[in-house]
Formats: C-alpha cells, sequence, structure tokens
C-alpha cells in the first residue's frame, strides 16, 4: 500500500485536514524509530487504498525540538511515497522554507495552502500557478475547515500516486548553510508569487486582544472564562454522570444480582463488586471526557490557550511551568483525568511530566464530595466551609511545592516560543471527532489497568472469603494493621486506613467504604464518625485523603499519557510521601498545641 | 538594543540573532530573521512574556529569549 506523509508547521489547519480526509477511522499507531503515538488511516483515493500519517506538527526539519525528532526519525525509517505538506497561506513568508526543506529529501511534494479564507480577509493575494512554477511542485488552494478544494486534493494525490514509483526513506543532512542558501530562495519565490496588503487593515483579533490580554482585565477576564468553562463542563457532565450510574445500579440490582442469587456467594460477590463494579468506573469517567475534549476543543483551537500563557507566564515560569499548565491544574479541580489527557497540548516532554506531575493534586469532585460529608459531620457549620477553603488552599499548595521541587528534574528545555494565532472556532464536527476519540483511547489504555486495580482491591478487602467484608480480619484489615505503626503518627485508625485502601481505587467509595467498616447506614455514618474521631484526626485524614494518589483511574491515564512505568511509579510515591509528611507535621503540631 | 528594550507600540528592524543554533533556528523558523522588521504589541505585567508581530504572525516570546534577539 502507497504511503503519505501528512507535515506542516503548528497552527496550520493539519489535524483538520487529517480528519477531513481519514474521517474516524484514524488509528493510533506504532511506527519504527518512533516513540510517540501516530494518527495513520487508510483511505480510498481514486481506485486505491492509500495509507495517511499524521506527523506531528514542526517547525523546521533540522530542528532541535522533539517533534521536529520525531517527525525526521519517522520519515529516515519508514519508506514513504509522497509528502502532503499544508501550509498557512497567510504566513508563506516563513512557512515555505519548511516546504523547501521538505521537497529536498527528492520525494514528490503536494503543497496546500491552507486558510484561503482568512488569507483573503486579510487581503493577501496568492498566485498559485506562479508559485508551482516557482517551486517545481504542485499546489493546491484550500480551505480545510469548511472543507472547500478537499476534492481536488483527494484527486490531486491519487493522480499523483498513480505511477509505479517504489516508496523511498529519507536521507536527511543537517545542513544549517543550506538553510540560509534556502531563506534567500524563499525570499524571492515570495515576493513574486504573493502580494502583501500595503497597509495592514486592524484585525477582529486585535481588538478582542485589547480586551482579553488587557492590563488589568486581562487576568480577571481569564479567571471567570476558565470558571465558566469549569462549570458548563462540570454542571452538563454530573447528570450524564448521574445517568450513568443509575444505568449501572439498575443493570446490577434489576439484573444481576437476582441472577446470581443462587451462585456461590464468593463468586456472586468478586462478579458484582468486583468485575461490574470495576467496568461501573471505567463507564462514570466517559462522559466527562467527552464532555471536557468537546469545550477543550474550543479554548484550544479558539486560540486563547496561549494567551492564557501570556497571563500567566511571569507566575508559572517560576515553578518551570507555562500558563497552559495553570490551565490544565484548574481543569483538574473537575476531574484529574480528562486534565492530564489534556497536557499532551505541552509538547515539551519536561514540561508535560512535571504538569502531570501537579495536576492530581487538584481537589477534583469525587474528593469534594468526601470533605463535604467529613466536614459537615464533624465541623460547627460555621467552620466547615472554612475548613473546606483551606483544603483547597492546601492543595494549591501541594501542586506549587511540587512544582518547585521538581522543575529541576523534568526540565523543560524548550524556551516558551508560542504563536498567537488569530481568534477562531472550531467546527462542531472538529469537536466531536476529539471527544470520541479521547474516549476511545482511554477505553483501550486504561480500561483494562482500572478492571485489575478494583479486582485486587475486592480480594484484599474480601479474603478470606469467611471474615466480614472490609473487616479487620481481611487481607486490608491485616494490612492496615501491619501499616498501624506509620498511620498511627497521622491520627489515622487502622479502620479508617482501610478507607484509604478503598480510596485508592476511587474517592467517591470512602464514603461508602466507611459505612461498611463501621457497620452503620449511611444515615448514621456521620454521627458514628464524629463519635470515634476529633476534628483534628478528621483533619489529618483529609489532608491524606486530598494528596495521596487522587484514584486508580488517574494512575491508569497517567500511565497512558507518560508511557512510563518509572514516572507513574514516581506520581504514585511521590504524593502518597507528601501526603504522610503534612498529615504528619498537622497532626503532631495541633497535638503538640494542645487540641 | 534588543527587542526586550523595545516599548509596546514600536518596531525595528532584526539586525543580529546571538544565541545558540537551537534557539536561532527555531526563531527563524517563527520568522524573526534578520532583516526583518518586528513590532512589540504589548507586554504581560510582573515581568511576563511580550506579544511581537512579525509579518502576520503574532509571537509570545519570554524576555530572557527576547534579549538575544538585536535590533535597529
Amino acid at each position: 500500500m502507497k504511503r503519505i506523509a501528512l507535515l506542516g508547521m503548528p497552527n496550520t489547519g493539519k489535524s483538520t485536514l487529517f480528519n477531513r480526509l481519514t474521517g474516524a477511522s484514524a488509528k493510533v499507531g506504532n511506527w519504527p524509530g518512533v516513540t510517540v503515538d501516530l494518527l495513520s488511516a487508510n483511505v480510498l483515493l481514486g481506485t486505491q487504498t492509500v495509507e495517511i500519517v499524521d506527523l506531528p506538527g514542526i517547525y523546521n526539519l533540522h530542528g532541535f525540538a522533539e517533534d521536529e525528532r520525531v517527525a525526521r526519525r519517522f520519515l529516515e525509517d519508514n519508506p514513504v511515497d509522497l509528502l502532503l505538506v499544508i501550509t498557512n497561506s497567510t504566513q508563506l513568508d516563513r512557512q515555505l522554507a519548511l516546504v523547501m526543506q521538505l521537497q529536498e529529501l527528492g520525494l514528490p511534494v503536494l503543497l496546500l495552502l491552507n486558510m484561503q479564507d482568512e488569507a483573503r480577509r486579510l487581503g493577501i493575494e496568492i498566485d498559485a500557478d506562479q508559485l508551482a512554477a516557482e517551486m517545481n511542485i504542485s499546489v493546491l488552494p484550500l480551505s480545510a475547515k469548511h472543507g472547500h478544494g478537499l476534492a481536488r486534493v483527494r484527486e490531486q494525490l491519487a493522480a499523483l500516486l498513480s505511477g509505479d514509483s517504489a516508496a523511498r526513506k529519507a536521507d536527511i543532512n543537517h545542513a544549517f548553510a543550506q538553510d540560509d542558501a534556502l531563506e534567500r530562495r524563499l525570499d524571492a519565490v515570495f515576493s513574486r508569487s504573493v502580494k502583501l496588503p500595503l497597509a495592514a487593515s486592524e484585525r477582529m483579533t486585535d481588538r478582542i486582544d485589547r480586551l482579553l490580554l488587557h492590563r488589568w482585565l486581562g487576568l480577571p477576564l481569564f479567571l471567570l472564562s476558565m470558571l465558566l468553562l469549569f462549570q458548563a463542563v462540570y454542571t452538563l457532565g454530573a447528570p450524564l454522570q448521574d445517568g450513568v450510574a443509575w444505568l449501572l445500579q439498575t443493570v446490577r440490582e434489576q439484573a444481576l444480582a437476582p441472577a446470581l442469587r443462587n451462585w456461590d456467594p464468593v463468586l456472586s460477590s468478586f462478579l458484582l463488586e468486583g468485575v461490574f463494579d470495576g467496568v461501573g468506573t471505567v463507564l462514570s469517567f466517559l462522559p466527562i471526557i467527552v464532555l471536557f475534549f468537546l469545550f477543550m476543543a474550543i479554548v484550544e483551537d479558539s486560540g486563547y490557550l496561549s494567551r492564557a500563557a501570556f497571563l500567566m507566564d511571569a507566575f508559572m515560569a517560576r515553578l518551570g511551568l507555562d500558563g497552559r499548565a495553570f490551565v490544565m491544574q484548574l481543569m483538574g479541580f473537575g476531574c484529574n483525568v480528562p486534565a492530564l489527557m489534556g497536557t499532551r497540548i505541552m509538547r515539551s516532554r519536561g514540561l508535560r511530566l512535571l504538569t502531570m506531575l501537579i495536576v492530581p493534586f487538584s481537589l477534583c469532585s469525587a474528593r469534594l464530595q468526601v470533605f463535604v460529608f467529613l466536614t459537615t459531620a464533624i465541623f460547627e457549620p460555621w467552620a466547615a466551609p472554612l475548613v473546606l477553603f483551606s483544603l483547597y488552599l492546601m492543595s494549591f499548595l501541594a501542586a506549587f511545592l511540587t512544582a518547585l521541587l521538581y522543575r529541576g528534574r523534568l526540565s523543560n528545555n524548550e524556551p516558551l516560543l508560542l504563536e498567537l494565532p488569530p481568534y477562531r472556532f472550531p467546527t462542531f464536527a472538529q469537536m466531536w471527532l476529539r471527544g470520541w476519540r479521547e474516549v476511545a483511547h482511554f477505553l483501550r489504555e486504561a480500561s483494562g489497568f482500572i478492571l485489575l486495580g478494583v479486582v485486587l482491591v475486592w480480594l484484599l478487602t474480601h479474603y478470606p472469603f469467611d471474615a466480614q467484608p472490609a473487616g479487620s480480619d481481611t487481607l486490608a484489615g491485616q494490612l492496615a494493621d501491619l501499616f498501624a505503626p506509620l498511620f498511627q503518627p497521622l491520627g489515622i485508625d487502622s479502620l479508617m486506613t482501610i478507607a484509604l485502601l478503598f480510596g485508592f481505587v476511587a474517592k467517591e467509595i470512602v464514603i461508602g467504604a466507611l459505612a461498611v467498616i463501621y457497620g452503620v447506614g449511611d444515615g448514621q455514618l456521620g454521627g458514628t464518625i464524629a463519635q470515634h474521631t476529633d476534628w483534628v484526626q478528621a483533619y489529618s485524614f483529609m489532608l491524606f485523603v486530598l494528596i495521596y494518589t487522587p484514584c486508580l483511574s488517574t494512575v491508569a491515564v497517567l500511565r497512558q499519557e507518560s508511557k512510563s512505568w518509572r514516572f507513574t511509579a514516581l506520581a504514585v510515591a511521590w504524593p502518597l510521601a507528601l501526603a504522610w509528611l503534612l498529615s504528619f507535621i498537622f497532626y503532631q503540631a495541633a497535638r503538640w498545641l494542645g487540641f | 538594543m534588543n527587542l526586550n528594550e523595545l516599548s509596546p507600540g514600536r518596531s525595528a528592524t532584526i539586525t543580529q540573532l546571538p544565541m545558540d543554533p537551537d534557539l536561532r533556528c527555531r526563531i527563524q523558523s517563527l520568522g524573526l530573521r534578520i532583516g526583518r522588521r518586528v513590532a512589540v504589541i504589548r507586554r504581560a505585567r510582573m515581568g511576563g512574556p511580550l506579544q511581537v508581530r512579525v509579518g502576520t504572525t503574532d509571537l509570545l516570546i519570554r524576555p530572557q529569549q527576547a534579549v538575544q534577539v538585536l535590533v535597529k
């Protein structure tokens, strides 16, 4: 099968074109020499099926950025029949340099001049025929977003691939001297094929920027829009999640439980509380992932994300991060899982890993449930909101402390040089495809791990099978006794330690687990806990819950995204250590002060 | 003088890019090349990045990198 490599600079509409050409059939695949996931799809062009591979956006074929290395390695290690190069028509003055570099590889090239509509609006006139003659390649205009010109692209691709020429691996040399000569040629080609307007008219984007990047209003507007985004994702998401929970509960009670009634109790408990609840945990994340990426597509494609970087950079740079990390951290307050997946926008691996290390400290809605329950049970009505607020502060503190400690190790060697693209609005199809693809990715990569973890915790809390589930005679109870010397200095008794073990799976089940552990109904749980623990113990417990591993799904996604068990181990071990340390300091200090 | 010293609303011509090849490679690909006109649109508060414009491209650049872009 013939193979097309799709190449272009960032912000040229490359992904949009790829989606247009391939629809939803694209898959993530592994390629020789390349460590990151690349999307590819088989497409029917004319009479033959060809494979299109979406390479990461690059600025320079000879560049040093990670994405540039990936693209180079791909072209060196995988035979390709044709390079499909997409450019932003409004920026040909610099984008043609990349095209010329790619042309030197000696492979057939089809050059696409995308964003024709924007170029026209700016008064930029491009003579495509002149450009094709000057550069001696095929050139086609395109508006990928609206699909204009797509049919001709398909025809031209089919025509260019109809010959019998064999696919070749590229031989990329690293001569910078050549690049300089290339730039001189570029200026000549550009001036003969492109006519720029004499005076640039003020763009809509400039007017919006004047407000959104305003010295004093910019930051409050940014925080406000983040709040609105957050509200939108989670107010829409909560009923959907409730719906999924209701559906699961119904299936469980109406169909599964009666069907398994006469089975061996251990087996039926394994199937219901192990396997089925594990599947339920995976499913409960799907609505929030789809919604998150629907809205992230807006923030990202609109160009606002680089504005967020502009506004927050002065602060985040001191932590070794940038403004985009802050957006993901904020989104983590809803749910850590999609926020971790969202870090993919950061192209530098160090920066991305550092962000992935701090996102799990964001107090997500599942942890909020635990805290709301405990603060109402333990604290006076006037104190409860203050306690909750202090936990939010601790959440930021833990994140910033972690960033400060690890910024040296996970160093971010790429300088912040971001483009501020004009404001654009993505089409609904683009948004939907994004959400759908992320869900498929999550199901494929993380579901097995989550299921395994849930079954493991089920085993710990149910074995030996004659003991009371989650009681002190089970493996979990024995583990809690074993760890007692570690948790006693935190004021956390062995019953609550078992609850922490449950909390490793998901924070939503901590309260339910406590009810099982104390052997009381949900109604009396608050009173029972208040009898067993004083406020210092309860706060120490909450601190621990806030900071240690948020949930199994987070761990699964940390693995999925980092592709490194070492990093995943660090991302589990460090928060555990920090949780212990902070709880210890708090509990001992409070006791020492006489509380 | 360098790009970091250029006040918002002003423009100048890039004369030299005395920096390591990695950075120069990236900066040139983004359009900041010797001989090009560059304008500073605005700067973020508290030592934050600059928004600069070269041709039709708007860029965000930190002061540490902006001082390495010499202009006239």
